[in-house]
């Protein structure tokens, strides 16, 4: 028997095109906006009563945030930086979420991604010209990422093994295996500080866009999010994927590759997050080492849900949260407060966030006749 | 040293499994508790880690590191307390939930654990019960930790209540059909909430042999994943906390496999033999996942295994 997916009923249920007026469709997704919004607002109203209790200005808080995060050109162009990577890792979050699957291994494809690329870089770099050893870098990069993630995806339409727990043991064995290798075979030993891969060079890294600081990668980021939005809502396939994930038992019966469609959408996922390696590594770090490991998975996460898994509205919230990561140094040090301040921020904003799912269907403000009602 | 390498391999796997599986076996059988009644909590490494802070600081303080248990209990079961409630709210997915918690978890407790990463607290003590065999490495190997005992109790306590006990028959029953227990008259979401608020309890206990007992100190990579595998450890022991002890054990000495190469001269791929728990975890996974003895032992109800 083929192994059906579980219905996560987390992934939006998207309406084909109903035939309706315009009004009819921004109230429908008037709610999606709305409920997100309000859950943003209460999480950020529990910070502040967590910062009061705490003796500490809430109003000063986001203040910083807004400085460090968005204020000035230079903090503006460091955000841009940090969400290049998390648009990458969210989107790898939100494609398996449209066929009803919670992936959670970006942080292992982004590792192992950038760690392939770097891998690859070493016999080219001096050899080849920078642009195609940067092309086949990233390829190799996508590659590996899907491969890692696409191992989830077959365990989980095969095997039946829970595809989030896999993805979480999948990352940590994919740091394992960037770290042996990294303290091993491949260090570069020319640098004693830090267990690192041999160094790019900067003839061969990834330029910036020109007239800023902010490194090709949010480009990329942005282009794929609109070609996956694409991919998602106007494709047979990406129809066919929600048909999936919406019921996979009806999917079933009307003979589409439901097993096909699940590796797929895992490959997808870790090519993302494979990508966002290869950036980081050849537009920022310039070799593969431990600081690959950034949390930047983890935050893609939360950036997903956030964006209820729309390609398009991860761009938006990934900058949010750039900006929010951004400032997290300004907020130590004015502020006093520990570095984890941003995690408790962004852990409490998923908890209010999910629990803000229980909301949907229940305003009649967003109800509209005559179509068919969530249940 | 003149012993055979093999030897001392095997006295510190034995040593590495009795050192280090406690706090494996307090999230398995939270993790084992909260499944059978049909909900999964995949946010217990937050509570490890918030259990392991709460358990020093209150150690720290008060001097007693008993007291630092109770804390680190009482902290993972406020944080069980918000999963179970949350999770019984409409359209809300438990997994979800459940890495929500395993983030907010961590950072409250790097939040709050900041200061206490320098400052030494009162340890538990050891009990030493190899002192009989006269060979101090094996007698090193064999200390005990109370709370490896005391898990070993709760798994036994657990068994028998499940198998005996009407609170037990309701558990199961909840985790097997969520209509029967309805049909009962028995609240399926009080039970569920309870189950994870104690699970979430037991979490926290395994934190507090991370920081008071080993490694002993606080700091923010303390935990090396225990409460990750909590899940997986669960369906590796088919859903019965006896089985829980053995994962436990046999987890535990996997992540020794590691160190102890090491103490003979085996320095090559210690990152692997670091990852070994977790690439067991999927193989077992993988294993178990069709097989019919796990369907036979699974409760229906489970959201993980459908």
């Amino acid at each position: 028997m083929v192994n059906v997916p579980n219905p996560v009923a987390l992934a939006p249920p998207v309406y084909g095109s109903v035939p309706g007026d315009l009004s009819v469709r921004i109230r429908r997704s008037a709610e999606y906006v709305a409920i997100p919004f309000f859950a943003l607002a209460v999480s950020a109203l529990l910070f502040s009563v967590f910062l009061l209790a705490l003796g500490k200005s809430p109003l000063e808080f986001f203040q910083l945030v807004e400085r460090g995060g968005f204020g000035t050109a230079f903090s503006l162009q460091n955000t841009l930086q940090r969400s290049a990577p998390l648009i990458l890792t969210a989107l790898a979050v939100a494609v398996p979420a449209r066929i009803g699957l919670i992936m959670i291994g970006g942080e292992g494809a982004l590792v192992l991604g950038g760690f392939a690329a770097a891998v690859l870089s070493i016999p080219m770099v001096g050899h080849l010209p920078p642009f195609p050893t940067l092309c086949l870098m990233a390829t190799a990069a996508m590659v590996i990422g899907g491969g890692w993630v696409g191992i989830a995806g077959y365990l989980r339409h095969a095997r039946g093994v829970n595809e989030t727990i896999s993805t979480l043991l999948l990352t940590y064995i994919g740091i394992a295996i960037m770290n042996f290798f990294v303290e091993g075979a491949l260090r570069d030993l020319s640098n004693p500080n830090k267990p690192s891969t041999k160094p790019l060079g900067e003839a061969y890294m990834v330029g910036h866009i020109p007239g800023t600081d902010v490194h090709w990668g949010l480009a990329a980021g942005i282009v794929l999010a609109i070609l996956l939005q694409i991919l998602m809502s106007r494709t047979t396939f990406g129809f066919a994927v929600r048909v999936c994930g919406g019921n996979p038992r009806a999917a079933l019966a009307q003979g589409l590759p439901v097993g096909k469609l699940i590796v797929l959408c895992a490959m997808i996922s870790g090519a993302c997050a494979g990508l966002a390696g290869f950036f980081e590594v050849a537009a920022i770090q310039g070799r593969a080492n431990a600081s690959l490991v950034a949390g930047y998975g983890f935050t893609g996460i939360l950036v997903s849900f956030l964006a209820r898994h729309n390609p398009v509205a991860i761009i938006p919230v990934a900058l949010l949260f750039g900006g929010i990561v951004a400032s997290g140094g300004l907020i130590e040090r004015r502020m006093g407060l520990p570095d984890a301040t941003v995690l408790v921020l962004q852990g409490l904003t998923f908890l209010v966030l999910l629990v803000s799912e229980t909301l949907y269907g229940r305003f009649a403000i967003f109800r509209v006749t005559g179509t068919v009602e969530r249940t | 040293m003149s012993q055979a390498p093999a030897l001392v391999v095997l006295i510190a796997l034995i040593g590495g499994a009795i050192r280090v599986s406690t706090p494996f076996m307090f999230v398995a059988l939270g993790e084992c508790l909260t499944e059978k009644s049909g909900r999964v909590n995949l946010g217990l490494e937050g509570t490890l880690v918030l259990g392991a802070m709460c358990a020093y600081a209150t150690a720290y303080h008060t001097g007693s590191p008993w007291l630092g248990v109770l804390a680190a209990g009482a902290a993972g079961a406020v944080l069980g307390a918000m999963h179970g409630y949350i999770c019984k709210l409409p359209r809300v997915n438990d997994i979800a939930i459940g890495i929500a918690m395993m983030s907010f978890g961590t950072g409250v407790a790097f939040f709050f654990g900041k200061p206490y990463i320098q400052p030494q607290a009162p340890r538990l003590g050891a009990l030493p019960l190899g002192a009989w065999t006269g060979n101090p490495q094996l007698a090193a190997s064999l200390e005990v930790s109370p709370l490896l005992l005391l898990g070993i109790a709760v798994a036994a306590l657990m068994a028998w209540a499940f198998a005996n006990t009407r609170w037990g028959l309701i558990v199961r029953m909840t985790g097997d059909s969520a209509p029967a227990a309805k049909a009962m008259g028995v609240s399926v979401d009080l039970v569920r909430f309870l189950t994870t608020t104690m699970g979430g309890f037991l979490a926290g206990i395994g934190g507090a042999f991370l920081s008071l007992y080993y490694p002993g100190s606080w700091n923010q990579g303390l935990s090396s994943g225990q409460g990750l595998m909590a899940v997986a450890l669960v369906i590796f022991a088919r859903w019965s906390p006896v089985r829980c002890v053995v994962a436990a054990l046999l987890f535990g000495a996997a992540g020794a496999i590691g160190p102890s190469l090491q103490s003979v001269g085996v320095n090559q791929g210690y990152y692997f033999f670091n990852a070994a728990p977790y690439i067991l975890t999927l193989f077992i996974m993988v294993l178990s996942a069709k097989s019919k003895r796990a369907a036979h032992d699974v409760p229906g109800e489970l959201s993980i295994t459908k």
